[in-house]
């Protein structure tokens, strides 16, 4: 785990293969190609980029738009100006008619860092997850983002897709992407971790931490927050007891409501929810602001410790 | 059509526009009537469209996004066979097809989902570019609300109409000057339109937007290359029905019993 790559950097390259194979691919930004990463589209096929300027609903209903032709858009920007300025865009000109338009937002989460909390979205996934139809995938890593480019430009209809800004490792250990299945990283009977986006490596460093005080966690990258992969939540659930769930979001709505939702009046296990707890993001830089909201491996292995 | 054809289309649209409001007892029959003969001439004489193949790639396009005037929508849909006038009995029911504010997944012939406003004008940029992007000669057109160009995101379309140099893309604004809560200049004042529409860039035609021969010459004029157009269509909300003409109180209401009855009489023949 020596490399490390942002998630928006990973689409930024997807996307140009991507183009390469597909030439109904459209990539839209708002004058942060440079920052979502697309400029490398953009520098590949100039003519089939759109920068729209600062006009963030403008950009998702052109995105709108340009699907009914047959097109396939991949709308880029902020996910604080996507999911947060241009949410009614995307739920009635996007997700009500059903379009197939990819809605994918970098700087989601505190480790936008330095910008501060006007710019760091701690509510993207929760805006999204509730929008009816809404498939809504969060990659934990670079190769996995990039997967998820082609997986979401596969499928038929409306995507969030949340990328970060801060470069993390890249895990060693390849695996499938599917839309909906959850990817079992770590096998351990006291606790199951489901996380998503960075968080998965935070709690895969936690477990190491974790195993060399003899506790042995499950730790499960919950890449599609939805649609959840109920199964495998059920599955984990009950085979060790107790559930944590690890966000860079806030803990209410996002992928610790959506493990609740299924636990509820199904499992009888401990549960906690692990995030950003009703507050505001600030400035700092990442990995400061990471420990002040408790997101960092250490800090969550003290938190599942006292779950056990 | 010619223009006696047209306006026996139009008239039969008031018809219809009053029976499904009135049916419904709720809807929008003020903005449905003042945008008659501007929907009507797109469509009836200007959309290269087709009833039994609603959705092949070429045709042309068409977004309301003035999505409220939906009773007006559906009226020239049905006029052109694209739905049953049968449905109008279900318009604002459970189950129907014909949803308060156009449903693009329901209706044959309705492109895009709208009503909620200042939206429909960025889709409509984003057909243009898309026609434009795939080679293909389709035009689209779209109708605004005047009270609707106060959302900021009109002029965000606007500027990328023009940005984009979208000479496919014709913009037509209903410009009744009446909204829900008075008239536009009491409630937001519009300010100099024509002078705001220029200075956008588009090709601009303004016209009564009530004069069949004059929306005609508007939408056939040569395309001028690289400029969108926009048609400033000054009309009369509630068009036809002598106590809804020029009334904001008729934007959302329907009328009674005894008003369907006069309002239908009023426009006969």
């Amino acid at each position: 785990m020596s490399e490390k790559i942002a998630t928006r950097e990973a689409y930024g390259k997807a996307l140009v293969e991507l183009g390469k194979k597909n030439d109904k691919v459209v990539v839209l930004d708002a004058d942060l190609a440079g920052a979502t990463m697309t400029k490398y589209f953009k520098a590949e096929f100039p003519d089939r980029f759109y920068d729209c300027g600062i006009a963030e609903a403008n950009m998702v209903n052109i995105s709108a738009g340009l699907s009914t032709m047959g097109l396939i858009p991949f709308c880029s920007t902020f996910a604080m100006f996507g999911a947060g300025r241009a949410y009614e865009q995307i739920r009635n000109s996007v997700a009500y008619p059903k379009f197939n338009v990819k809605i994918c937002c970098s700087h989601a989460g505190v480790s936008v860092g330095e910008d501060g909390g006007s710019h760091q979205s701690v509510e993207d996934i929760a805006l999204m997850r509730l929008v009816p139809g809404m498939t809504v995938v969060v990659p934990a890593d670079a190769k996995e983002a990039e997967k998820a480019v082609y997986a979401v430009a596969e499928m038929q209809g409306p995507v969030y897709m949340r990328t970060a800004r801060l470069a993390t490792p890249v895990f060693e250990e390849d695996y499938p992407f599917e839309i909906g299945k959850a990817n079992v990283l770590r096998e351990g009977k006291d606790a199951a971790v489901f996380a998503c986006g960075l968080m998965v490596n935070e709690a895969l460093e936690a477990a190491k931490l974790l195993a060399a005080e003899g506790i042995e966690i499950s730790v499960i990258n919950m890449h599609t927050i939805k649609p959840l992969d109920a199964e495998c939540v059920l599955k984990y659930a009950k085979a060790c007891g107790n559930v944590i769930t690890v966000e860079e979001h806030s803990v209410i709505g996002g992928l610790g409501d959506a493990v609740a939702d299924v636990l509820m009046g199904n499992v009888c296990c401990k549960f906690k929810k692990i995030g950003i707890y009703d507050q505001f993001g600030q400035s700092g830089k990442a990995a400061d602001v990471l420990h002040e909201y408790g997101l960092t491996a250490d800090q969550i292995a003290v938190k599942i410790k006292e779950t056990l | 059509m010619n223009t006696a054809e047209l306006s026996c289309v139009c008239k039969q649209m008031r018809r219809d526009i009053i029976t499904m409001v009135s049916n419904a007892g709720s809807g929008h029959p003020g903005g449905s009537l003042s945008m008659v003969e501007l929907i009507a001439s797109v469509f009836c004489n200007h959309m290269r469209i087709d009833p039994k193949d609603p959705k092949n790639p070429d045709r042309d396009r068409f977004v309301l996004s003035k999505g409220h005037a939906a009773p007006g929508y559906y009226a020239v849909l049905a006029a052109l066979g694209f739905i049953s006038r049968d449905e109008y009995t279900n318009f604002r029911q459970l189950h129907s097809i014909l949803q308060g504010h156009p449903d693009c997944k329901k209706v044959p012939g309705v492109d895009a989902s709208t009503g909620s406003l200042g939206q429909g004008c960025s889709i409509a940029v984003g057909m243009a570019l898309g026609a434009k992007q795939l080679g293909k000669d389709s035009r689209v057109y779209t109708i605004l609300g005047d009270g609707e160009c106060q959302e900021g995101q009109i002029w965000e379309a606007f500027m990328a109409a023009n940005h984009f140099k979208l000479d496919n893309l014709t913009v037509i604004i209903d410009n009744n000057g009446l909204q829900i809560d008075g008239s536009n200049d009491e409630v937001m004042s519009l300010g100099d339109l024509p002078a705001k529409l220029a200075a956008f860039g588009f090709d601009l035609h303004e016209i009564d937007g009530h004069d069949l021969d004059a929306i005609e010459a508007a939408l056939s004029a040569p395309v001028v290359a690289g400029k969108p157009r926009c048609i400033l269509a000054h009309t009369v909300k509630g068009k036809g029905v002598s106590y809804m003409e020029n009334q904001a109180g008729w934007h959302g209401k329907a009328p009674n019993a005894e008003q369907r009855d006069q309002a239908l009489k009023e426009l006969e023949g």
